[in-house]
């Protein structure tokens, strides 16, 4: 006897269908993933020998014995303040420029875009050369019209503004999305500010502003949860600006100078990928995500705000 | 879903996750039941990565395969720890069967995880006495607590590489042999190029310099790092305070560690031609045996010699000591020709002839009793300075812990801020090492 579904029962299994391929993806890389770091937060585990139960352990090892923990934070929630409020305003800025350059704007915009394009690891290695202190061009043109250069990556107090700068220079991507964004701002409600006495700021207020917030959201989610996964830039610019080199089994603390350029997932690589100690480095993931959920979730409820006021 | 559903789902998908969880966290084990006279091929993994040194491995290799036709190696280079940890915990068919490290300073994270296979079953197959083949210190620096996870293979030497011609401008005699003596010549060997700057410093103390880590220095104290329990002592070394106070006063008697810092900051590379002691911005340096051949092959302009690092004044009879390490070579424990993979970890490590034409063609100082005496060695006078560092009672070594070089690591970083001047009280400073090291080892047991 052939077994006949009811509808709503197809109708489930249909839904489930047309989702399986999200609900796989899901699973496999987000929902398993979080499991585990839940599980190896409680165990010890240096992925060879089985995992034993060790409590909270790892949990207080994390906030009570690890003094770079502290610095670490800070300086990621430095990076996500200050990093992305910079970015946002610059690629703002330099969005609304190009979008006014007349004649040479295809020249601005890709010589803009181009450094983007650089892979990380090259673009600071370039970029620690030219603000080497000692040698490089940039304090020596500033020495030349009698300006001593700082210490730029060579200096804690610096060295994160540096790693700023080097955002600023790859700056591409923003600038193309608001650049798009500042394009679709209807002509006509400019005109129409314009007929009222508007001048340049209160267009941008009133007009342009308003147009362009879901994508200055969008810019400051992303930036966000970015700039909370820094890693390879402040890595790199810290190995090479600390000029330590001593051999290829050796390991040094990230973080040079002073762990000013200390970040939590570079934390959470040494833990898990140099000590193989799993457990803590769950925990770190774990401070990690619950941060960037929390920012996450403030901004989209803010966004959801604005949204509902332009309505 | 009704109520009860609920913690039952909850519950089934947590012992689930659970079991896929702990099934995840095994990863592939290798076993010793090969027959090592059966054809195989072993994957190895090592470190070197210049033209020569690749050439030294493949010409060594070539040897090994002459005398066990069965065995094809395939060798990979420029592996760094890092990578060959991650391999080995990933298992599966890429991973190395032999691997190498050039450092001894994880040779206790791998006996301790299992990660690199005890030797001691092999050795006594195979009869080879490991105490009439390797010097102590080398025994002591390739086990961990009675596990013999890995051999030396070939071992490094750390003394000082002096600008004769500096020291003859200077009116310097022969190299500093106490810590005053160096401090003095140093401050003679000295010349500022303008405020803030250098032609050239004596001794860069700096522990970011090169080899400089601070560990390597310190070695000249004769430091006991661990007491007996395994708790870390540095605040309870007396020797951990005169150290410190003699690599301050080196900076001091050259200008301060804010010059010579920024001097340091126009230092090319350390393997590269723009070289301190090269380019004769140095002109005594701490360095290992293998720079000597590199000075030979770049042409230096100018005349050098070699010496033991000085010692401190009440320790004068210890000169000739020096800091040891090596590279050191093991079999992976994920190795399915385990039997084969001795071979070939035997044949690089113990075989005289081997370890003598390896040590020559790279610039190492040999790891064996039988190797080091061999007339077939090279017979350079600078070179065989680095013989009598190793062979010298009071020469030492890292001791293994279970968490690698975490406590190096930890104490460098440590170094950094006194030599900055940011730790105001040494003492307490010192205690609170301890206390992090100790915490640290705690975490990564068992």
């Amino acid at each position: 006897m052939a077994m006949s579904l009811s509808d709503p029962a197809r109708r489930r299994l249909r839904t489930l269908g047309f989702l399986s391929p999200w609900l796989v993806g899901f699973s496999v890389f987000f929902a398993y993933p979080l499991i585990a770091t839940v599980y190896f937060s409680f165990m010890h585990y240096n992925q060879i020998k089985e995992p034993t139960f060790v409590g909270l352990r790892n949990w207080t090892y994390v906030f009570e014995q690890m003094p770079l923990f502290g610095p670490a934070l800070r300086n990621t929630l430095w990076l996500v303040v200050i990093m992305v409020a910079v970015r946002v305003v610059f690629g703002l800025s330099l969005g609304l420029l190009i979008t006014k350059i007349k004649t040479g704007a295809g020249f601005f915009r890709t010589a803009f875009y181009i450094p983007y394009l650089a892979p990380p690891v090259a673009a600071t290695v370039a970029f620690v050369f030219l603000l080497n202190p000692g040698s490089g061009p940039v304090n020596e043109i500033l020495g030349s019209i009698g300006i001593s250069g700082p210490n730029w990556f060579n200096d804690p107090d610096t060295a994160k503004p540096s790693l700023v700068l080097l955002s600023l220079w790859g700056i591409g991507d923003l600038m193309v999305i608001f650049m798009a964004a500042l394009l679709d701002v209807p002509k006509e409600q400019y005109e129409a500010a314009e007929l009222d006495g508007a001048g340049p700021w209160a267009k941008f207020r009133y007009v342009t502003w308003p147009s362009i917030t879901p994508i200055v959201m969008f810019a400051v989610v992303t930036g966000v949860v970015q700039t909370m996964q820094y890693y390879t830039q402040a890595l790199v610019a810290g190995k090479v600006a600390s000029g330590v080199n001593i051999g290829p089994g050796s390991v040094i603390q990230p973080g040079y100078p002073d762990h000013s350029t200390l970040t939590v997932p570079q934390l959470v690589y040494q833990m898990g990928f140099q000590n193989f100690n799993t457990g803590a480095a769950c925990v770190l993931s774990l401070v990690l995500f619950a941060i960037a959920m929390a920012v996450t979730m403030l901004l989209m409820r803010k966004r959801s705000g604005l949204l509902a006021a332009e309505d | 879903m009704p109520r009860w559903r609920m913690p039952t789902c909850a519950s089934a998908a947590l012992a689930a996750a659970g079991l896929l969880l702990s099934g995840c966290a095994n990863p592939s084990v290798g076993s010793a039941n090969d027959d090592p006279t059966k054809p195989v091929t072993l994957k190895f993994w090592h470190g070197w990565a210049t033209p020569g040194e690749v050439k030294a491995v493949n010409d060594s290799i070539d040897r090994f395969e002459k005398l066990h036709p069965n065995i094809t190696v395939k060798a990979t280079g420029n592996v760094s720890d890092e990578t060959i940890n991650q391999a080995l915990r990933a298992g599966g068919d890429k991973a190395p069967d032999v691997v190498s490290s050039f450092t001894t300073n994880n040779v206790g994270q791998y006996c301790d995880s299992g990660m690199w296979v005890d030797l001691d079953p092999f050795m006594k197959k195979t009869g080879l006495d490991k105490h009439k083949t390797f010097p102590k210190t080398l025994l002591d620096y390739t086990s961990y607590r009675g596990n013999q996870c890995a051999l030396p293979l070939l071992a490094d030497a750390f003394g000082m590489y002096y600008n004769k011609d500096a020291f003859d401008e200077a009116g310097i005699e022969r190299p500093p042999r106490t810590m005053s003596e160096f401090e003095k010549a140093a401050k003679k060997l000295t010349v500022r190029s303008g405020k803030g700057s250098y032609k050239r410093v004596g001794f860069m103390p700096n522990f970011r310099f090169y080899q400089n880590s601070p560990d390597r220095l310190f070695a000249q104290w004769g430091p006991e790092y661990f007491d007996a329990d395994g708790d870390s002592r540095l605040a309870d070394e007396p020797s951990t305070y005169k150290f410190f106070k003699t690599a301050t006063r080196l900076a001091d008697a050259q200008g301060g560690f804010d010059d010579l810092e920024r001097f340091r900051m126009t230092f090319g590379d350390e393997m590269s031609s723009q070289n301190a002691f090269l380019t004769q911005k140095v002109a005594m340096h701490l360095d290992g045996e293998w720079r000597g051949l590199m000075l030979k092959d770049a042409k230096a302009e100018f005349n050098w010699d070699v010496a033991p690092l000085p010692v401190p004044d009440d320790q004068a009879d210890t000169y000739g000591r020096g800091f040891i390490t090596g590279t050191v070579a093991g079999i992976a424990h994920s190795s399915k020709h385990q039997n084969a993979a001795w071979e070939l970890v035997r044949f690089l490590t113990a075989d005289t002839k081997q370890v003598v034409n390896f040590a020559n063609a790279i610039h190492n100082v040999p790891s064996t009793f039988a190797a080091l005496k061999s007339p077939d060695l090279d017979a350079d006078p600078t070179f065989r300075t680095f013989f009598d560092i190793l062979e010298n009672k009071h020469s030492k070594a890292l001791p293994p812990s279970v968490n690698g070089g975490a406590y190096v690591v930890s104490l460098g970083d440590f170094a950094y801020g006194v030599e900055a001047g940011r730790v105001s009280d040494l003492r307490k400073g010192l205690k609170k090492l301890d206390e992090q090291i100790d915490a640290d080892t705690l975490q990564s047991k068992s």
